[in-house]
């Protein structure tokens, strides 16, 4: 167990368990945390997840496929630490992880 | 005194719908009445994961027990007989009758059965509910033959998950070609193409007239005489909406529940969501009954806020998704009275390209074969009333990134 951390557009910050193994976008959406809208379901279709990862816990959220990285590179908001949640597994490793909304989802 | 809101129907847009509600600012009662034995669970994953065994029934779940708890929410197995507008409430099979302050119907659609003889045989199958596909699972197995009726998504989804548990997959379509009613047919040959490649037998322009069996499906007959081994049969013929309770009661219903931009039925204080209703689409200036999770989606957070008393306009491009092999077809906006059409990539040897459509000189629509960024693209641009040159899109020499800037 552990915490994570969703912070909306306007700062408004969500923190809630973290629960191993879930998709990042399950727990938010299990959570009731509004932005992320995952209208596919977490089948990595719609691109409508999207959160910018604080740079500390970059490096442990995983690699990107190049499906993903494709529909990243499309989105006006897209920052260096850009990922769709739907893709990023909940581990130990990221306790503690914040993660921001960009202003719109695609 | 607390009020009440009852959903009747509780699969993709009754599970939006009370996420929205609460969001919304809708503190009372919420209802939900549904027939199945399960919270509201992802039902595209069905034809693919689940019956795979790569997911499991809990994993469908669209959200957990705990939140319906957290947010108060109940549910209700049960199946509602009668909606009666006049006393604002709702009759229940088991005798019940419960009040209401707003209504949701979310009653969605159900299979197309098909009626022949032989047709009540088991082994024979529908795809739409998570018992469907338990049902599918039981007599699946390597190495055995399977029969899939209805070359549509479902079936062709169907027959790329069964084929992949190493089973003999034949696809039997009455049309001349696969997914006639919503491709063209350049997109019919390549997922032809693709089927037969993974062993797939597609068999076009074929009526099926009974069924054969000892209890179990045996064989299937067709009007030519054809006859294929069946140890299984899935029949994916398409879905009618459900709107009989809605009409029963009085409330406007045309190929769907007629809804309008804020998604009122033409009774007060009833909203409907998502694959039973009917709307008016500003972008194609048409009605529209859409069977696809997105639009269910997109309705409930615009039914929600006037739920609460808030006005929130319906105007989203429509998008679709279907996972095949390999394949993961994007699909934005409806290509429906396309005029032509422009391909980017190579659909005759590869797996990868997009087909863009076009009415006159406006873009309408794009299916998108392993192409995400193209698919991005779409939803932009014709979210934004945009349009691109024909002689751009097919032009892969110009990044998709390029192509944005070019469009205007």
């Amino acid at each position: 167990m552990g915490n994570l951390t969703f912070i909306e557009f306007d700062g408004t910050e969500h923190t809630v368990d973290l629960e191993e193994g879930k998709s990042l976008l399950q727990i938010a959406v299990d959570n009731g945390v509004p932005g992320v809208d995952g209208d596919c379901g977490g089948e990595g279709a719609c691109g409508t997840c999207h959160v910018i990862v604080d740079e500390n816990w970059m490096d442990k959220t995983g690699d990107i496929s190049s499906e993903e990285e494709q529909m990243l590179d499309m989105t006006p908001e897209r920052e260096a630490t850009s990922r769709l949640c739907c893709q990023v597994k909940a581990s130990e490793d990221l306790n503690g992880i914040r993660m921001r909304m960009p202003e719109f989802q695609m | 005194m607390s009020k009440t809101c009852i959903i009747i129907g509780a699969s993709h847009a009754a599970a939006q719908l009370i996420a929205s509600l609460r969001q919304e600012g809708w503190e009372d009662d919420i209802l939900t009445i549904g027939d199945e034995p399960h919270l509201p669970y992802h039902r595209p994953p069905l034809s693919k994961a689940y019956l795979a065994g790569d997911k499991s029934a809990e994993e469908l779940a669209i959200r957990p027990a705990s939140f319906y708890e957290k947010q108060s929410v109940g549910f209700y197995q049960g199946r509602v007989t009668r909606i009666n507008p006049d006393g604002k409430s709702v009759s229940l099979e088991d005798g019940q009758e419960l009040a209401y302050d707003k209504l949701a119907i979310c009653t969605g659609a159900r299979v197309r059965k098909i009626q022949l003889p032989g047709s009540d045989l088991s082994g024979i199958h529908y795809l739409r509910d998570m018992s469907d596909v338990q049902g599918i699972k039981r007599d699946m197995g390597a190495g055995k033959s399977a029969v899939i009726i209805g070359g549509g998504y479902i079936g062709l989804e169907t027959a790329a998950s069964l084929r992949e548990q190493g089973m003999n997959v034949v696809v039997l379509e009455m049309a001349e070609r696969i997914l006639q009613r919503v491709t063209p047919p350049e997109l019919s040959e390549f997922y032809t193409r693709v089927h037969t490649e993974h062993g797939v037998s597609i068999q076009t322009s074929v009526s099926v007239s009974r069924f054969k069996g000892n209890g179990h499906v045996e064989k299937v007959i067709c009007d030519d005489g054809q006859t294929f081994d069946a140890d299984l049969v899935v029949v994916g013929i398409g879905v009618l909406p459900n709107v009989e309770l809605a009409q029963e009661a009085g409330i406007e219903v045309d190929n769907g529940i007629v809804i309008d931009e804020s998604c009122n039925t033409s009774a007060p204080d009833i909203v409907a969501v998502g694959d039973c209703t009917n709307h008016f689409d500003k972008t194609y200036d048409c009605r529209l009954r859409l069977e696809s999770v997105p639009n269910a989606n997109e309705q409930a957070k615009v039914a929600a806020a006037t739920l609460c008393g808030k006005k929130k306009i319906y105007h989203s491009l429509p998008w679709f998704w279907s996972d095949q092999y390999d394949l993961k077809l994007q699909i934005a906006g409806l290509s429906t009275n396309f005029t032509h059409i422009v391909i980017r990539g190579d659909k005759d040897t590869g797996h990868s390209f997009a087909a863009f459509y076009f009415k006159d000189d406006n873009l309408i629509a794009a299916d998108c074969v392993n192409r995400p960024q193209e698919f991005m693209l779409m939803k932009k641009i014709l979210g934004a009333g945009q349009s691109i040159k024909a002689e751009y899109l097919a032009d892969e020499g110009k990044s998709v990134k390029e192509l944005m800037q070019l469009a205007g």
